[in-house]
């Protein structure tokens, strides 16, 4: 780390040679070492990395952890999903208020500390959870606050404030984290011993077309929520013409309420590595790139020791296992708060060092991915799946789960239930059999697929989790008794609020509306034909959105329109003739009667 | 591959090249699909979402879509027009755009697009956003209370103009357009005659000291509404 910023600037831009498609790595670490990307700064790492400022800057300006304004040394980021708010965070947020004396979104005078709220640090089954810098704290209360803000005051490091370690591998020096991986339930496919290298061994023995015959076999299909059949996903890339192709891992797992992969990349990152590896072979790629979402940094160093196990072990690097011509290496790249960069296309834009929007399809990333070469994105838990197949045969695999579903599926189980946590479940398990496991049994509503799925009542309980019927990338929400519906579904608003990429018209405006009208009707002050307004609304943006971040939002207030209607039909009354009862006319006065220093004469 | 591609719009058969997108033929054809953030000459971005159509029983935009033997296209049924009509409105509750004094009116594609959509006031409630106008440079200014974020001057300001002048930051409805510098536009070096100015299809990036030059009646959408020209290419075609 260097005093002088231009020194410093310039040799973090030489870290990654002055490859501008690496301006994650460089605006994080300048970000990392001033506490800011200011104009300064941005003006330097254009010039070292040849580009224009104004790119840089709507680099900086997009992800939540890159800013223009100085933090602090010290940023605490309280979780404010909707999880974390039913088990107390706004007492959190409050006490830390109070002990720093500043607001959400300030620093404190003498420029040390900043206090932010962040949406779901993939921390549900033990919230109120918070992010200070890169150490998670979890199970938070506002005792704990004040504690951590006077163990900060005294100068602590944000890694000292853990006192007790996790579960499993989360107590391992290179993690050493407060954070549990609560594995409920090991089923056959993820959590089941696994020796590193059988799945590499048995694919380097058959021709690349082969292995992905296997994996077409199985019927594995994508385990990030949208299902597409992975062996297909891997043949069109393998048959896309491209001098160099890429494997990439989305380990951006920011669905609301979703923490699987999480347990995966601290209990069994080596089976990812082996079904990454394993791609590399089926489409002919020599690089991989695991995208770890900015909130899991503090599992980088554990990341990136397990690479380098596999690399001493000849499971990647040039001639992996012997095999002469096959090269494979993986590299991590980190994001910077951004859930659209789940979204395939953004991801790739983000590992381009761009702005995580996404990108115009067709074509596709098989066809046309990272730095325009074919490439295949997959979920972390996709490529474990993978791995697994191609050790135990796709013939067992296929014969797990249910007949449009094959194989387990973890998921991330959070809210109101005894035993919040992972569980690894054969696909075509039911809701109610779910809500056994976790202890549940008085659920008024359970949300499958986190928001961007779908909000289920009791009369859904026997529907089967599963491609066939509610999809899930894993995260299930359990709400019992007396939680508001639609108070839910505009806190989920609000989320897709800030989380769109502002690209299209749909999804930059209307969200927005959706949650304008969704609160009026929350207010008692809608009127019956504000529901058809409302479905109109956001079938337009469900439609006409250009990524799946937009196509799925309004699924919300949708499905609970669908599942919970005599919510809203109880709140909504129609107006008397002539008027609208969403019209508030004080509103409407109060920026004029300001101006006039007095009020309306007439209302 | 074959010299012509036979697809369909609305159950009417229509051809067109290979390579072409459904846009592309559609014009040819004398077909209007609806469209703003596509610029003439200008690589699509599809972002503004006004020219989705159904292309086999799934929303594409046609700027973009490439065409294929067969393909079945949906164009102006009731669900996409009341789609398109809504999407119109976001962007006008989305800015500050006041018709009647806007030195842009008349050749405003937005302003056209609601004229032709039948819309004479936004059924989505204002937003009233406060924007910040650039008016630094000595020929040509940024009204961003009028900006539709569609990022035709992006396009054309890289691939036109060579300067790359243009980008946008900020993410989410904080996201807007800015300029490569710090010192707004007055620190680049845009000209009056670059192509990203000719390119904003409403009032948001103007030449400065030629307002209102062209007087009502000659404007661009004066005399008939936006679409016309395509559609005039068909009916001159069925009259031949």
């Amino acid at each position: 780390m260097s005093s002088d910023p231009r020194k410093g600037v310039k040799d973090i831009c030489s870290r990654v040679a002055n490859d501008r498609t690496r301006l994650m790595d460089v605006v994080r670490d300048v970000q990392a070492t001033y506490g800011c990307v200011n104009d300064d700064a941005i003006d330097l790492i254009a010039e070292h990395l040849s580009m224009h400022r104004v790119e840089v800057e709507g680099v900086v300006t997009f992800y939540a952890f890159l800013g223009e304004e100085k933090k602090g040394d010290v940023v605490i980021r309280v979780c404010d999903d909707v999880i974390d708010e039913f088990k107390g965070s706004d007492q959190v947020v409050r006490a830390f208020c109070r002990e720093l004396k500043i607001k959400i979104g300030e620093t404190t005078p003498d420029g040390r500390i900043s206090l932010d709220s962040t949406p779901c640090i993939g921390m549900s089954d033990q919230a109120p959870a918070a992010l200070i810098n890169d150490t998670v704290i979890t199970s938070l209360d506002a005792c704990r606050a004040r504690e951590i803000v006077q163990a900060l005051k005294k100068g602590s490091a944000p890694e000292s404030l853990v006192t007790t370690l996790g579960d499993g591998n989360n107590s391992d020096a290179l993690i050493g984290a407060m954070v549990n991986n609560n594995i409920r339930c090991r089923g056959e496919v993820i959590f089941a011993p696994f020796a590193d290298g059988v799945a590499i061994e048995k694919s380097l023995a058959m021709r690349p077309a082969e292995v992905i015959r296997d994996i077409k076999t199985s019927r594995l299909r994508g385990r990030g929520g949208a299902g597409f059949p992975t062996g297909m996903k891997w043949d069109f890339t393998r048959q896309a013409d491209g001098e160099r192709k890429f494997v990439l891992c989305n380990g951006d797992e920011g669905e609301p309420g979703t923490f699987k992969d999480r347990v995966i990349l601290t209990e069994c990152p080596g089976l990812m590595f082996e079904g990454m590896t394993v791609a590399g072979y089926a489409i002919g790629a020599e690089t991989g790139i695991l995208y770890l979402r900015g909130e899991y940094a503090y599992l980088r160093k554990w990341l990136e020791s397990e690479l380098e196990k596999r690399r001493s072990q000849g499971l990647l690097g040039p001639s992996v296992c012997g095999k002469d011509g096959f090269n494979f290496d993986i590299r991590i790249q980190m994001g910077a708060g951004a859930y659209v960069c789940g979204e395939e296309t953004s991801l790739i834009s983000s590992c381009e060092g761009q702005r995580g929007d996404p990108k115009t399809r067709p074509p596709f990333p098989a066809q046309r991915g990272y730095l325009g070469y074919p490439t295949t994105v997959n979920n972390v838990e996709t490529f474990c799946c993978a791995a697994r197949i191609l050790d135990k045969g796709a013939g067992w695999f296929a014969k797990l789960g249910s007949d449009e579903s094959p194989g387990t599926k973890l998921l991330s189980v959070s809210g109101d239930c005894r035993t919040p946590g992972v569980f690894e479940v054969p696909f075509g398990i039911s809701v109610r059999e779910v809500l056994g496991l976790v202890g549940a049994s008085n659920a008024i509503a359970v949300q499958i697929g986190g928001p961007a799925g779908e909000m289920v009542g009791p009369d859904g309980f026997d529907r089967a989790i599963g491609y066939e019927d509610l999809g899930t990338g894993g995260s299930v929400m359990v709400f019992g008794p007396g939680r508001d519906m639609l108070r839910i579904a505009s806190r989920f608003m609000d989320f897709f609020i800030d989380e769109s990429c502002g690209y299209c018209t749909p999804c930059r405006v209307g969200n927005v509306l959706i949650r304008e009208r969704l609160d009026i009707i929350r207010d008692g002050r809608g009127a019956p034909e504000d529901l058809d307004y409302l479905q109109e609304l956001c079938e337009t943006v469900k439609v006409c959105s250009r990524c799946g971040l937009g196509q799925t939002s309004p699924n919300p207030v949708l499905t609970t329109l669908k599942n919970f209607r005599n919510q809203y039909e109880s709140r909504v009354h129609a107006a008397a003739p002539g008027l609208r009862s969403s019209f508030d006319i004080r509103a409407a006065l109060a920026a004029g009667e300001d101006i006039a220093g007095r009020p309306s004469e007439h209302f | 591959m074959s010299e012509t591609i036979t697809f369909t719009i609305d159950g009417v058969e229509v051809q067109g090249a290979p390579g072409q997108t459904i846009l592309e033929a559609a014009d040819a054809a004398g077909v209007y699909i609806p469209r703003l953030c596509k610029g003439e000459g200008l690589a699509p971005r599809t972002s503004c979402r006004v020219c989705t159509v159904m292309v086999n029983g799934r929303p594409q935009t046609a700027c973009s879509y490439p065409i294929s033997d067969g393909m079945v296209v949906e164009n102006e049924t009731e669900e996409l027009m009341t789609f398109r009509k809504n999407i119109i409105d976001m962007l006008f509750i989305e800015g500050n755009h006041y018709c009647m004094f806007c030195e842009a009116s008349g050749r405003c594609e937005l302003q056209a697009l609601a004229y032709r959509f039948g819309i004479n006031a936004p059924k989505y409630p204002f937003m009233y956003p406060k924007r910040e106008l650039d008016t630094s440079h000595p020929d040509v200014y940024i009204e961003r209370n009028r900006c539709i974020l569609c990022g035709r001057c992006v396009n054309a300001s890289r691939d036109e103009d060579g300067k790359g002048i243009f980008e946008f930051i900020g993410r989410g409805s904080e996201k807007k357009i800015a300029v490569d510098s710090s010192r707004g536009l007055s620190g680049t070096d845009a000209a009056a005659a670059d192509k990203a100015v000719e390119a904003c299809p409403v009032g948001s990036l103007l030449p400065k000291h030629r307002g209102y030059d062209i007087p009502v009646g000659r404007r661009a959408y004066d005399a008939a509404p936006i679409g016309s020209d395509i559609e005039r290419h068909r009916k001159e075609r069925n009259n031949e």
